[in-house]
C-alpha cells in the first residue's frame, strides 16, 4: 500500500505520480478540438433514421414502405420483415429481428408482431443524406392496432393485465432471469422477520415502515448515441466508431449477434461525450447501421437526437421500494427487510452482473451495524423503454442508498432524534473492518465516524441546528439533511461476476520505448473521467517516467487489450490496479537489466522513484529511462531474462473497493410556493488514494450536481395511454449551475487494503449519495407540517402538494 | 442532431413594407422569423415546417425603445436583453426588469425579440403577463395601413392572436403612469423554464387608495392573461393586506389552469393567489404615492 506523498515535479511541472495535475483531455475539449462519432465521416458515408412506435402497445397489421422507397436519395427502406429475411449464422436465435440483451432477454432490433414501448425501432431508412432519411421516414405508412399499454408497474401483475411479451409465450408480465428466478432475495428472511416481530411486541423498540419511491430518470448525455459502421468486403473487416462505454464487450457481442468473426470486426470509441451508463448497453440503431452497411456496402451513420435518446435508450431507476426499519428506543437499528417491485420497461435489457439481476442493491443494509437485512425484488415487464441499470448508479446501489438513508430519516422522526445522532450511534466501527455485512458483501476498509465529524465540522451542524431553531421560530423553513453512503464498486472478483458470460477482468499494456518514452494501452473507456492523464500518474508514480511522456491509449479494439469497460466506477478498482501492476512488473525487468548493466545482483539494487540503485552506494544506479535503453540495446542479459520493456497484466480484483462518504444539505424552502433552494452542500468523500484530487474533485461535482437534479427535477414519467412525457430537454430538466450552491467538499483518506495503490472508484459516489442528503433536507424543512416522506422529484408542486398533505404519484402524468 | 424539413425560400427582408409584401408574396405558407427561438425549434421538431423565411432582423426602425408623449414604445425587434437592460424602461416600470430576469436564459434572451414572444403567444409567454397588467397594446401593420389592438384583445387563444397573414407587428406601446409600483413574480421548475404561474401587477396608490392597478397572469388559463374583477375590486379601495388578499382570492377564481408535468391544476390556482398578493404587496410598497 502506498501512502499519499508529494510527488515531485516533472520538467512540465506535472506530478511524477500522485498530485493535482491539468487534464491532459481539456487542450482539445476545451478548444472545441474533441472527435466524437458524429464528427466521423468516411468516403461515399450514408445516412440513417428510424422510423419509431408513436405507441407504447399496439400490433402491426402492415408497413408499406413503397413511397419511402420512391423517394429520390433513398438507398434502402429495412424492416423487421427485412431483418426476419436476413439469416443469422449465430447461436443466437435464427434472424437479425430480435437480439440479445446483457440480461439474457431478447429484445426487437425492429419491431414484427408488436411495438410494446414509445419509441420503439419500427423501420430503419438509409439515404445519401439525414434530411432525406428524415423526410422518408413520413412517407413509411404504418397501420397499428392499438392496444392497452401496461405503464404501472403495480398493475402489471394483476390478472388479467395485458400481456407484453406474447412473443416468448408469456402469460402475465413478471420476469424470469437466465438462473430461473422470477424475484431477487438477498439476506436471512426469518432472522429479519422474526427481529421485526419481536420489536413491534416490544415497549422498548419502534418499528417504521415507508414506501419510497424512486422514479424512473435518463442519464441523458450529452452527446446521444450513434454509430458509424463500415463492412469493407474485400477484406471482411467490420469497422464501426461508436458511442460505447465498454467497446470490447461490445465488439464481443456484434460478433455473437451479427454472427461476424470477431477477429473481423474493429470497434473504435473516439471521444465520448457523456455516459453515465446509457451506452453500456447495445442498441437497435447500432445494430441497425451494421446491417445497413452489410446491405448497402457503404459506410452507413446513424445518430440520435435528443428525444431519440431521452425516449429510447437506457433509462435508470424506477424501483417502487417499500422499507420496514425496527430499532430500539435509544435508537439501535435492529432490522432492516425491503420489498420492491421493479420496473424493467418492455425487455430486460439491464446491463448488470449474471448473478446480481438486481445490481448491487443487496447492498442496502448501508454503513450501519446490524444483524439481520433481506429484501425481495420482483421485477416485472411494462409498455415502457428498456434499460435499467445506467446513469452513474454503481449498479442500484443508487436506490439501496436512497433507501436506506430515507428509512434512517423516518426512524429519525418517529423516534424524535437527531438524525446525525442516530446515525454516529450506529455507523460501523473502524475495528469491524473488513466487515461482512447481513446480505454477504464483504466491505474492506473504513473509518466512517472520522469522516461523519469532518463533514459536521465543515458544515458548523450545531449552528446551523441553532439557526433553524431560530428561523422556525419565525416561520421559516430551512432544512438539514444527512446521507452516509458506502458503495462497492470495482466490479468484479472473475469467479462472482460477469456480463453474458464475460468476466470482469481488465488487460492491460505497457511498452517502454528506448528513449524512456511509453505507451499504455487500456480496455477501460474515458466518457470523461480523465484516464488520459491519471493513468499516466498512475505510471509515473510506480516508474517515474514523467506523465507527459506516457501517451495511454484507449477507445480502439484493435489498439488495446481485452476488458469490460468503464460503468459502474469500476475503472480505478480494475484497470487502474491493473496499470500499477504492469508498471510493476516493467520496474522488476528494469531491476534484471540495470543489474546486468551494473554488474551485480538484481537482489543487491534498491528503488527510489524512477532509478534502481545499488544498496549502499547510491551513486551507482540507472534510471529507467538509461535501462529502456540498455534493454533495447546490446547489453548481455541474464538467461531468461528477456530484452525491451515491455508487459501485459490481466487484474481480476480479489474484492469490490468501498468508497463512502457522508454528506451534508441544507435547503431553504418557501412553503407558500414549494420552491427549494439548496443553500450548501458539504461533501466528504473517502475514495481511499486520490491520483489526481482535482479530478476526483471534478468527478464529485459533476456528481453532486446529478444528485440535486434526481432529488428536485428530473423524472421520465408517463400518461396513462403511455406517452413519455419527458422526451426533450424541456421537459426532462437537468439543473443549471443557478440550482447548485458552491461545494464544500472535504476528504478523509481510507485506502483499499488489497488495490495495488489503496484507490477505491469515486466517479459515482456523489450521484449515489447526494440525492438522499437532499430529500432529506427537505422532509427536515418540512418537519413542522408533519411530512415525513415525499418522492422524488421534490418540484415545487411536489413539495407543496406533500405540505398539503396531497403527494402526487410521480411516475405517471399529474392527477 | 435534429432536421428540419426542407425550406423553399428564405428572404431578409429589407424594410417593413417589403417584409409585407415578401408576406403577400409567398402566402400563408411564409412565416417571419425574429430571434427565432421559438419558429426554429419547432422547426426542428417538424412541429412548424414553413415554406418561406422572411427573416427581419436587419429592420432597425423596428430597434428602438423610446418615449412617445405618454406612451413607451418598445420596437417589435428589440431582444429581451435589451428590455432587460434599458435604464428607461426600468425607471417606468421596474416589472420590466423583474419580468425579463426570469424569461428563458440569457442565450435565449440575446436572441428573442419583443415582437417573437407576442406574435408566439404562448399560454406561458411572460410578456403576455406583463402587457396584459399593464395593459398595453399592439401596433400591427400590412399593405392598407397600420391599427392599434390593446393587448386584452390581442390573444384568441393560445397561440392565436390577431396578427393575420400578410401582416406584422412593429411595435408595443405602454401608458406611462406616474408614481406607479410594478412587480413580477415567477414560479419556474429551474431557471431557464417556462413559468408554472406567473404573474405581473402595477399599483398607483394615491392618497391612501388604490386609483389604479393592474393583474396579468401567465400559464394558469386566464383569457387574455388578465382577471378584470380582482382590478375592480381593489380600485378605490386602500392597500390593505386584507383587500390584497381578496383582490388576489379573486383573481385566481378567474384562472382557469390545467394540470401537466409543472404541476397539477389545484397547485397553479394557489399559486395564483400567492403570486399575485406577493406582488401586489411589493407593488404597493413601492408606488411613489403609497
Ligand atoms: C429554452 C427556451 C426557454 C424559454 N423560456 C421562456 C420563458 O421562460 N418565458 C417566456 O416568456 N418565453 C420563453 N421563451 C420564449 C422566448 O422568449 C422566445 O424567444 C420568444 O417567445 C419568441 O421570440 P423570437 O424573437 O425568438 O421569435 P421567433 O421564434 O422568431 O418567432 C416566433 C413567432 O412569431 C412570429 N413573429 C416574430 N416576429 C414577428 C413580428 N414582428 N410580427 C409578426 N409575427 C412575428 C414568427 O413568425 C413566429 O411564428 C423561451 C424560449 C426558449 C428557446
Amino acid at each position: 500500500m502506498t501512502a499519499v506523498e508529494e510527488a515531485p515535479l516533472s520538467p512540465a511541472g506535472n506530478p511524477i505520480g500522485f498530485g493535482n495535475m491539468k487534464r491532459v483531455e481539456d487542450q482539445r475539449f476545451i478548444r472545441g478540438e474533441g472527435n466524437y462519432v458524429d464528427d466521423v465521416n468516411l468516403p461515399g458515408m450514408l445516412h440513417s433514421a428510424i422510423l419509431r412506435s408513436p405507441y407504447a402497445h399496439a400490433r402491426i397489421k402492415s408497413i408499406d414502405t413503397s413511397a419511402a422507397e420512391a423517394l429520390p436519395g433513398v438507398v434502402a427502406v429495412i424492416t423487421g420483415k427485412t431483418l426476419e429475411g436476413i439469416p443469422r449464422p449465430s447461436l443466437l436465435g435464427d434472424n437479425f429481428a430480435w437480439m440479445p440483451t446483457l440480461s439474457y432477454d431478447t429484445q426487437a432490433v425492429l419491431a414484427t408482431d408488436k411495438v410494446r414501448f414509445q419509441g420503439q425501432e419500427v423501420a430503419f431508412v438509409v439515404a445519401t443524406d439525414r434530411y432525406i432519411a428524415k423526410d422518408a421516414l413520413e412517407l413509411i405508412d404504418v397501420d397499428y392496432e392499438q392496444l392497452e399499454p401496461v405503464m404501472d408497474a403495480k398493475k402489471a401483475m394483476e390478472p388479467g393485465a395485458p400481456v407484453i411479451r406474447d412473443d416468448k409465450g408469456q402469460t402475465d408480465n413478471s420476469i424470469t432471469d437466465v438462473h430461473g428466478h422470477k424475484t431477487w432475495e438477498s439476506g436471512n428472511a426469518i432472522g429479519t422477520a422474526e427481529a421485526i416481530a419481536q420489536a413491534e411486541n416490544d415497549p422498548n423498540c419502534v418499528v417504521v415502515t415507508q414506501e419510497i419511491m424512486y422514479p424512473r430518470v435518463h442519464p441523458a448525455p450529452m452527446e446521444t448515441c450513434g454509430s458509424v459502421s463500415y463492412l469493407d468486403k474485400v477484406t471482411g473487416q467490420l469497422t464501426m466508431y461508436t458511442t460505447s462505454q465498454a467497446p470490447h464487450a461490445h465488439r464481443t457481442v456484434y460478433a455473437m449477434v451479427a454472427g461476424l468473426p470477431e477477429h473481423k470486426i474493429r470497434i473504435i470509441s473516439p471521444d465520448v461525450g457523456g455516459g453515465f451508463g446509457n451506452k453500456v448497453g447495445v442498441y437497435p440503431g447500432y445494430v441497425l447501421s451494421v446491417i445497413g452497411t452489410i446491405v448497402t456496402g457503404k459506410p452507413v451513420k446513424w445518430m440520435e437526437d435528443r428525444g431519440e435518446n431521452l425516449m429510447s435508450t437506457s433509462f435508470a431507476r424506477d424501483y417502487h421500494m417499500t422499507g420496514t426499519i425496527a430499532a430500539t428506543k435509544e435508537g439501535k437499528i435492529l432490522a432492516v427487510d425491503v420489498d420492491v417491485l421493479a420496473d424493467h420497461g418492455a425487455f430486460n435489457g439491464v446491463a448488470q452482473p449474471t448473478n446480481y439481476p438486481a445490481g448491487f442493491f443487496h447492498i442496502f443494509s448501508g454503513s450501519y451495524d446490524y444483524p439481520h437485512a433481506h429484501c425481495k425484488v420482483t421485477p416485472v415487464y411494462t409498455n415502457k423503454a428498456p434499460g435499467g441499470v445506467a446513469y452513474a448508479c454503481s449498479f442500484r446501489i443508487t436506490e439501496a442508498v436512497y433507501l436506506i438513508e430515507r428509512l434512517v430519516d423516518c426512524l429519525a422522526a418517529e423516534l424524535n432524534m437527531d438524525p446525525a445522532e442516530l446515525r454516529l450511534k450506529n455507523l460501523l466501527r473502524p475495528e469491524q473492518f473488513p466487515y461482512t455485512s447481513p446480505t454477504g458483501w464483504e466491505y474492506d476498509s473504513g473509518e466512517y465516524e472520522k469522516t461523519m465529524r469532518v463533514a459536521m465540522e465543515i458544515a458548523g451542524y450545531d449552528e446551523l441546528r441553532k439557526e433553524q431553531e431560530e428561523k422556525r421560530a419565525r416561520g421559516e423553513y430551512m432544512g438539514i439533511g444527512f446521507s452516509f453512503f458506502t458503495e462497492g464498486v470495482g466490479a468484479g472478483p472473475r469467479k462472482d461476476m460477469d456480463i453474458l458470460g464475460l468476466g470482469m477482468a481488465d488487460g492491460i499494456e505497457l511498452r517502454v520505448h528506448p528513449t524512456g518514452k511509453a505507451v499504455l494501452r487500456l480496455s477501460v473507456q474515458s466518457q470523461g473521467q480523465a484516464h488520459e492523464t491519471t493513468y499516466a500518474q498512475i505510471v509515473a508514480h510506480e516508474l517515474g517516467i514523467n506523465p507527459e511522456d506516457i501517451e495511454v491509449v484507449h477507445g480502439d479494439t484493435d489498439q488495446t487489450p481485452f476488458g469490460l469497460g468503464t460503468y459502474g466506477s469500476r475503472s480505478t478498482p480494475v484497470s487502474g490496479a491493473a496499470a500499477a501492476v504492469v508498471s510493476r512488473k516493467v520496474k522488476e525487468r528494469a531491476r534484471q537489466v540495470a543489474a546486468a548493466a551494473l554488474e551485480c545482483s538484481p537482489d543487491d539494487l534498491e528503488w527510489e522513484l524512477g532509478r534502481w540503485f545499488v544498496k549502499g552506494d547510491k551513486e551507482r544506479g540507472k534510471t529507467i529511462t538509461e535501462i529502456a535503453l540498455l534493454s533495447h540495446g546490446s547489453l548481455e542479459l541474464p538467461e531468461g531474462v528477456e530484452g525491451h520493456l515491455d508487459a501485459t497484466a490481466v487484474y481480476n480484483p480479489p474484492n469490490l473497493t468501498y468508497p463512502y462518504g457522508c454528506y451534508i444539505c441544507v435547503v431553504d424552502v418557501d412553503p407558500g410556493t414549494g420552491q427549494v433552494k439548496v443553500r450548501r452542500f458539504i461533501a466528504v468523500d473517502d475514495c481511499g488514494t486520490r491520483i489526481n484530487p482535482m479530478v476526483v474533485e471534478g468527478q464529485v461535482h459533476g456528481g453532486l450536481a446529478d444528485g440535486i437534479g434526481m432529488a428536485l427535477m428530473e423524472l421520465i414519467a408517463f400518461d396513462e395511454d403511455g406517452n413519455n412525457l419527458g422526451g426533450s430537454f424541456m421537459d426532462y430538466l437537468l439543473p443549471t449551475a443557478m440550482e447548485c450552491p458552491t461545494y464544500e467538499l472535504g476528504e478523509t483518506v481510507t485506502p483499499s487494503p488489497h488495490h495495488p495503490i489503496g484507490a477505491k472508484g469515486v466517479g459515482e459516489s456523489a450521484t449515489v449519495g447526494s440525492p438522499p442528503a437532499v430529500v432529506n433536507a427537505v422532509m427536515d424543512a418540512l418537519a413542522p407540517f408533519g411530512v415525513r416522506h415525499a418522492d422524488m422529484p421534490l418540484t415545487p408542486a411536489n413539495v407543496w402538494r406533500a405540505i398539503q398533505g396531497n403527494p402526487i404519484r410521480v411516475d405517471m402524468a399529474v392527477e | 442532431m435534429q432536421t428540419p424539413a426542407p425550406l423553399e425560400e428564405y428572404v431578409r427582408a429589407t424594410s417593413v413594407a417589403d417584409a409585407i409584401a415578401q408576406l403577400e408574396k409567398y402566402g400563408e405558407d411564409a412565416r417571419l422569423v425574429a430571434g427565432g427561438h421559438s419558429l426554429i425549434p419547432m422547426m426542428r421538431l417538424r412541429l412548424a415546417r414553413p415554406e418561406a423565411l422572411i427573416d427581419i432582423n436587419d429592420l432597425d426602425e423596428l430597434k428602438s425603445i423610446k418615449v412617445e408623449g405618454n406612451e413607451i414604445v418598445i420596437g417589435a425587434m428589440v431582444r429581451h436583453r435589451e428590455v432587460l437592460d434599458s435604464p428607461l424602461l426600468f425607471e417606468h416600470y421596474p416589472i420590466f426588469r423583474e419580468c425579463e430576469k426570469v424569461i428563458a436564459d440569457p442565450v435565449v434572451r440575446n436572441r428573442g425579440t419583443v415582437g417573437g414572444s407576442y406574435c408566439q403567444a404562448d399560454p406561458s409567454e411572460d410578456l403576455s403577463a406583463l402587457g396584459s397588467a399593464l395593459r398595453g397594446s399592439v401596433v400591427i401593420q400590412n399593405s392598407t395601413g397600420t391599427r392599434t389592438v390593446p393587448m386584452r384583445e390581442f390573444h384568441f387563444g393560445p397561440y392565436m392572436t390577431q396578427v393575420g397573414d400578410g401582416e406584422i407587428l412593429t411595435e408595443v406601446r405602454f401608458p406611462i403612469r406616474p408614481g406607479a409600483g410594478s412587480a413580477y413574480e415567477k414560479v419556474e421548475r429551474r431557471v431557464g423554464d417556462w413559468a408554472v404561474t406567473s404573474v405581473g401587477t402595477f399599483v398607483v396608490v394615491k392618497n391612501g387608495v388604490v386609483e389604479d392597478c393592474g393583474i396579468g397572469l401567465a400559464a394558469v388559463g386566464a383569457e387574455h392573461f388578465c382577471v378584470p374583477a380582482a382590478e375592480e375590486f381593489l380600485i378605490g379601495k386602500a392597500p390593505t393586506e386584507e383587500n390584497l388578499v381578496q383582490a388576489a382570492t379573486l383573481a385566481a377564481e378567474g384562472c382557469n389552469p390545467s394540470s401537466d408535468q409543472r404541476g397539477p391544476a389545484d397547485y397553479k390556482k394557489h399559486l395564483a393567489k400567492e403570486l399575485t398578493l406577493r406582488a401586489l404587496r411589493r407593488s404597493v410598497q413601492s408606488s411613489q404615492g403609497a
